[in-house]
């Protein structure tokens, strides 16, 4: 337990997808000129995170692993499918969120409509690949060590956008530089927001 | 020449700056800028993408006439994951130490932006040749990005280029320091927003409105 | 042909896998012992350093060959278990996960110039991720006569130096045990120091990094104590 909560600051706070990884960046910049819309794409990234992740963990270790087909049979214990992981996580990705798309429209048309239009962006939004990628890369244990690593960077995310937007919204009132308006000054402010999180690194828990 | 017509010069020229991936239409930021602190994977990942995005282009403009609608935008992840994939095991393969320093990074190539926006924006659209140019184009003004940022964070942070010593010992002993914070990931925002900066003072006419 | 019927979209997409299936299975396949290759010779060129010889990737294989001349199993009782070290060895973040009793532990011996030395694996996190290296000690099992670390992504100039030969060099001579009790070797802030037991100088700037050599070493030696006949 205590291990998962470790894993879960860690995700939102020291890892964060945003600023130690830069990914879902360009979702992130252009969705971030309102809180509302922030909230809402920050919900689904976090949502799908969720939902893909463990698919694929299970994936990952149980049939691409080398040697993860060992429960299938000794013969199999030797195959390598660990070539087939970038298009199979993104085609389990790109199939849950088309799932996830359809579902809600079906029984939720309110959420449909707050959420709807940003779940086709999420296909390719970094961040959800780059979580799947990550799993791989840390060798978690257990599939709950990888869900709580799916929320605390789902959570991180939604948090790093809100932040954004929020201090979007302010800014119209202040008087950029011609040159920096718009994209530059978002990218000055996404790194300054970026070095006041590596406040929080070496946090050890 | 005649392979180069006008056209085809342009789509090649444009995105290297008024149509820049990076700085315009800012696509493809997610996977770039972690690999920056130093020059050498700044350019691997360059050459990765590049290599990815014309590639896939030609296959997508190829099949462009065959590809069902309602399967679009899977095919297309296929076929960029399929290279994006051959690109990491040839790295993993012949050029170890730096496959090891982007890990992750090549396979985000995937959900690079710039791949998916060229391929629905002219590769479905036109033919492989056109479609080549544009894919080498915009990798290459991706790439132009990935480098600057890449120099300025290697020579100012560490001093040094593709790890050979460029700010000589005797500025370390008139009291010259590396500037740690370059190194570290939120600088190359910045150093972005600077290149931005840059660029649109030369080019008044690409400046924004409003915040 | 009706190219959004069922039928159609179908047997494109049976098609497309298919094919691609086949083109990264072939790929896979004849790229695969190049890679195999490289992950090896990386693990041996570090192994080497632990030892003071250094190597490049074509002779890595040859040296290692010459000089390591055994490797084996062991559990935290010290008792020798069967099993592959290399392997163990080249997933040892998940063996350092098990609870104490079920680990496994790599141990290497070498000879160097006609003495016995036993390298033994580390594990441990810094700043932004793993770190990792190899300690070579004596026959009095004890003495440090080398030692090596590596990082996934430290920061570079700060953290990264542990990867570096000055740093690396500290640890020459170092005991790792008091009295037949076992201490570790500390990675203390430049400046500091410690009687109780023999310690390194940190990097400076680099202190979470230096803080996570510190643990590494204590955390992954501990496990050998009875290997090395500590208390």
């Amino acid at each position: 337990m205590e291990n998962l909560i470790n894993i879960f600051v860690k995700s939102v706070f020291i890892d964060n997808m945003v600023f130690a990884y830069f990914l879902g960046m360009c979702s992130y910049l252009a969705v971030s000129k309102t809180v509302k819309t922030a909230m809402g794409l920050g919900i689904a990234v976090t949502f799908v995170l969720l939902v893909t992740l463990p698919i694929n963990y299970l994936l990952e270790n149980y049939i691409l692993k080398p040697g993860a087909l060992a429960w299938a049979g000794e013969s199999f214990a030797e195959l390598d499918f660990s070539f087939l992981s970038f298009i199979i996580f993104i085609a389990v990705i790109a199939s849950i969120v088309q799932l996830v798309e359809m579902v809600v429209e079906k029984y939720s048309p309110a959420l449909y409509d707050s959420l709807g239009i940003f779940l086709p962006l999420i296909a390719v939004n970094c961040a959800i690949l780059g979580g799947s990628l990550f799993m791989q890369e840390k060798n978690f244990l257990n599939i709950g060590e990888a869900t709580s690593y799916a929320l605390g960077s789902g959570i991180g995310w939604l948090l790093a956008i809100l932040g954004l937007a929020a201090i979007r919204e302010k800014l119209q009132y202040s008087n950029v530089p011609g040159p920096l308006k718009g994209l530059g000054i978002t990218f000055i402010i996404t790194g300054l927001m970026g070095i006041a999180f590596m406040s929080f690194l070496g946090i050890k828990l | 020449m005649s392979l180069l017509s006008s056209r085809n010069r342009k789509v090649l020229v444009d995105p290297l700056s008024k149509s820049n991936p990076v700085i315009i239409l800012v696509l493809g930021i997610c996977s770039a800028l972690a690999v920056t602190a130093k020059l050498e994977p700044a350019l691997v990942m360059s050459i990765s993408v590049i290599v990815v995005v014309a590639f896939s282009n030609v296959i997508v403009s190829l099949l462009r006439n065959t590809i069902p609608a309602r399967i679009r935008i899977i095919v297309q992840l296929v076929v960029v994951a399929t290279l994006v994939t051959i690109v990491n095991e040839v790295l993993k393969a012949f050029a170890y130490d730096v496959s090891k320093q982007l890990s992750v990074f090549v396979g985000l190539i995937i959900t690079n932006c710039i791949l998916m926006g060229r391929l629905e924006a002219f590769a479905l659209g036109n033919k492989p040749w056109p479609a080549f140019i544009d894919g080498i184009g915009n990798g290459l003004g991706y790439g132009i990005i990935l480098v600057i940022v890449g120099f300025f964070r290697e020579l100012l942070g560490s001093g040094t280029l593709f790890d050979y010593q460029i700010i000589p010992s005797s500025f370390y002993e008139a009291g010259y320091e590396n500037n740690g914070l370059m190194i570290l990931p939120p600088m190359a925002l910045i150093v972005v927003a600077c290149i931005i900066w840059v660029h649109r003072i030369m080019n008044k006419d690409l400046q924004e409105d409003n915040n | 042909m009706n190219r959004e019927g069922n039928t159609y979209t179908i047997v494109y997409a049976a098609v497309m896998v298919i094919i691609v299936a086949v083109l990264l299975a072939f790929t896979a396949e004849s790229l695969k012992s190049r890679q195999n290759q490289n992950a090896e010779i990386d693990k041996k060129t570090q192994l080497l350093r632990s030892i003071r010889i250094s190597s490049n990737a074509d002779n890595a294989d040859n040296l290692y060959n010459q000089n390591i001349t055994d490797s084996y199993l062991v559990n935290t009782n010290g008792e020798r278990v069967d099993g592959d070290a290399f392997a163990v060895d080249q997933e040892f973040d998940k063996e350092m996960r098990k609870p104490m009793e079920e680990r496994t532990l790599p141990v290497y011996e070498a000879s160097v110039e006609g003495s016995k030395k036993y390298i033994l694996p580390l594990y441990g996190s810094g700043l932004w991720g793993p770190i990792w290296g190899y300690v070579a000690l004596d026959e009095d099992k004890s003495t440090i006569y080398g030692a090596t670390f590596g990082h996934k992504g430290e920061t570079p100039g700060l953290g990264a130096e542990i990867d570096t030969k000055w740093f690396q060099e500290e640890f020459y001579d170092k005991k790792i045990s008091r009295d037949g009790k076992f201490t570790s070797v500390a990675v203390l802030k430049a400046g500091q120091t410690r009687t109780d037991m023999d310690y390194v100088d940190g990097i400076s700037g680099g202190t979470i990094t230096s803080q996570g050599v510190d643990e590494m070493l204590k955390h992954s030696l501990e496990q050998y104590k009875a290997f090395l006949g500590l208390q």
